[in-house]
């Protein structure tokens, strides 16, 4: 059996083929403007790269927030489903898992099957989220990839204490006038959004093994930030931007 | 196509609550009889929806509610651009929404109704909230009218004997107060029988509500949301009486015929908080496309929730404590234990809660409720974001999805 899942999110729209039970391929790409042709290239992208016919899946699932408009998949399932559908495919042992996206952050817990226990997710603001960091680094004329490393090298890590991200941008335009260093005024940026997504997860009480996911996953800084909030490991999923699209393919499968 | 080319949806038609249209004639006839008063030579009061109504119906006073206004405000989808004249006025858009869109009425006539009519006087009951005292105060100097404040201390757990004399004496001068504003005296007589109308008006508002514990529910919170309006504004008056027999009576119908408020009834859901009002009609959508009812609620359940320590035979001496220990003036635990026992008697699998921006005291301790709940009972809790007028707080693909996902984890 071939499926496959795709995932569409307000920045990036992801899909994933799996078959017979192992994940055989899966991408990445900008959403864009249009959510609708973003799904359909995708798809067609990734069916390319792995030589499957377009008619060759059995099943395809949508998730995410343009879910409903995927015309072609048999069904739309929220990507809180799929998070832990696909958290558990990676990882049965996953009880909880924590995702920040570009847009939003959840925190889900998770049954011994890979069912959703209870979840919460941000509310209307952007703080916590990846969309925060990027205002951050275009603040900090930093490249977003470097932030995880450069925060790593953080010796004071700055007090950012505003909850709201255009305010935060504006405590941070202060505290680079006061000469702080960059690697610090970082770090507090992680530690910020770290408390904030830890008091979400802690309302939902996550517990360990948690699996981090979304593409703020691969900013290291921001994993450390959460881990010492939390006060123990917290995993990165290796798929951590395409997890949602493997649940996505793995609920189509089922 | 134009309308009359529509086909029929009989279906759709049998599930109308047919009540529907005589409760719209009232709530038109209680506008109008209202914005006459000047000229029939009656006297208008506004009150907070909490406040005691019956010396105002016994007086021959019409109450006018301000929070009812805003509910219309907020469903005819006029909250926004009233709450950012409010803002421009100076007032905070943290403050609660229904303040602000009735202070932003005010000196325009705003509003679906073109405002409300003026006040003679003013009666504040702050068992609802602390933010009344200070939209009271700023409406009575606007209007330059006298202005009641009955003060209901907060019943953490019980309502002390000093708490008790201590609103009732403040009955007594409301009693005066009402007298010197209308330059006659109140007859006790008319009062307590007032009294009566109003407790029998709670009791069949409850045992319209109650008809939902049938599976399925003949009626869900939504309609509940529609028809509570009488038992708030025209409490203690016949024709409350005589609207929820008639209501009930249909809802004992469409139990005998098996005419359910959601097509094929899966899931029951109990409601926390006021409704969103610009949005009532897609989230009853919403949950009706997941086979979900929303059998009760705390909101509109609140109007015969005190019924319990109401007294016919003396209904001024316990109407101090009746107006004392309603849902929103009492602790968080004793909030829980009624959720619960809602949650029993309606048959429930989780929770909705709306976390109101507007509203504190209502979303205050949502979050402990919800523990409460989970570890009680084991059942989930649905947290929505928004506030009850005003949609700039709302944001409907976020709230889709915590809905969809809720339903998936439910149907799980
Ligand atoms: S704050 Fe809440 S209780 Fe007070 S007036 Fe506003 S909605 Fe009503």
């Amino acid at each position: 059996m071939l499926t496959v899942g795709i995932d569409i999110g307000s920045i990036s729209a992801k899909a994933a083929v799996i078959q017979d039970g192992q994940l055989v391929g899966s991408k990445v790409m900008l959403t864009g403007y249009n959510a609708k042709t973003a799904g359909e290239k995708v798809f067609a992208d990734l069916l390319a790269e792995l030589d499957l016919a377009r008619d060759a899946p059995d099943r395809i699932v949508a998730t995410g927030y343009g879910r409903n408009s995927v015309a072609f998949a048999h069904k739309a399932v929220t990507e809180i489903t799929c998070h832990a559908r696909g958290a558990h495919f990676q990882d049965p042992a996953i009880r909880s898992i924590i995702d920040i996206g570009g847009q939003d952050s959840k925190a889900i817990t998770l049954n011994e099957a890979g069912g959703v226990r209870d979840f919460a997710m941000n509310d209307k603001c952007a703080a916590g989220t990846g969309r925060f960091l990027e205002v951050m680094a275009r603040a900090l004329e930093v490249d977003l990839d470097g932030f995880g490393a450069l925060s790593l090298k953080a010796q004071n890590p700055a007090a950012i204490s505003s909850l709201c991200t255009v305010f935060a941008e504006s405590e941070v335009i202060s505290l680079i006038a006061k000469g702080a260093r960059r690697a610090d005024i970082i770090a507090g940026i992680h530690e910020s959004v770290a408390a904030r997504v830890a008091a979400m997860a802690n309302r939902v009480r996550v517990q360990a093994p948690v699996m981090m996911t979304g593409g703020v996953a691969h900013n290291i800084g921001v994993v450390k930030a959460l881990e010492a909030k939390l006060g123990y490991p917290v995993q990165v999923s290796a798929y951590a931007q395409v997890n949602g699209a493997i649940g996505a393919a793995c609920l189509a499968a089922a | 196509m134009s309308n009359q080319d529509k086909p029929i949806d009989f279906e759709k038609e049998r599930r109308k609550i047919k009540s529907v249209k005589k409760m719209k004639d009232i709530m038109t006839h209680y506008y109008i009889d209202a914005k006459t008063a000047g000229e029939t030579g009656k006297k208008v009061a506004w009150i907070t929806s909490g406040g005691p109504v019956e010396p105002l119906i016994a007086m021959d006073v019409i109450p006018v509610y301000p929070e009812n206004h805003g509910a219309m405000i907020g469903a005819s989808k006029m909250g926004v651009d009233l709450c950012e004249k409010a803002e421009g006025m100076g007032y905070s858009g943290d403050l609660c929404t229904y303040a602000l869109a009735d202070i932003a009425c005010s000196p325009v006539d705003g509003g679906p109704i073109g405002g409300l009519p003026k006040p003679d006087m003013l009666v504040c009951c702050n068992n609802i909230c602390g933010t009344v005292l200070k939209w009271y105060e700023v409406q009575a100097r606007y209007y330059d009218v006298p202005l009641f404040i009955l003060d209901t201390p907060f019943c953490h757990t019980e309502f002390s004997a000093e708490a008790q004399q201590y609103v009732r004496r403040q009955l007594d001068e409301y009693l005066v107060f009402l007298e010197t504003a209308c330059g006659r005296t109140c007859d006790r007589d008319r009062l307590q029988e007032v009294g009566r109308l109003s407790m029998a008006g709670q009791r069949l508002w409850q045992a319209v509500l109650d008809t939902t514990v049938n599976k399925p529910a003949p009626m869900s919170a939504f309609d509940a949301f529609f028809h509570l309006a009488l038992i708030v504004t025209l409490r203690g008056t016949q024709t409350v009486i005589d609207y929820y027999t008639e209501l009930l009576a249909e809802m004992q119908t469409r139990v005998a015929e098996g005419i359910s408020a959601v097509p094929d009834e899966q899931h029951r859901l109990l409601w926390d908080n006021l409704p969103i009002w610009y949005r009532t009609k897609w989230l009853s959508e919403k949950f009706a496309s997941h086979k979900a009812c929303l059998v009760a609620d705390t909101y509109t359940s609140a109007w015969c929730g005190s019924l319990q320590y109401m007294n016919e035979d003396d209904f001024l001496g316990s109407m101090a404590e009746g107006y004392s220990r309603i849902y929103l003036n009492i602790g968080t635990d004793q909030m829980a234990a009624m959720v619960l026992g809602m949650i029993d008697k309606y048959a429930a699998e989780g929770l909705v809660m709306h976390s109101n921006r507007s509203c504190k005291p209502y979303s205050l301790g949502q979050y402990d409720i919800a523990r409460i709940v989970q570890e009680q009972r084991g059942l989930p809790t649905l947290i929505i974001e928004a506030n009850m007028t005003d949609a700039r707080s709302f944001s409907e693909s976020q709230v889709e999805t915590r809905i969809d996902a809720f339903m998936e984890m439910l149907k799980a």
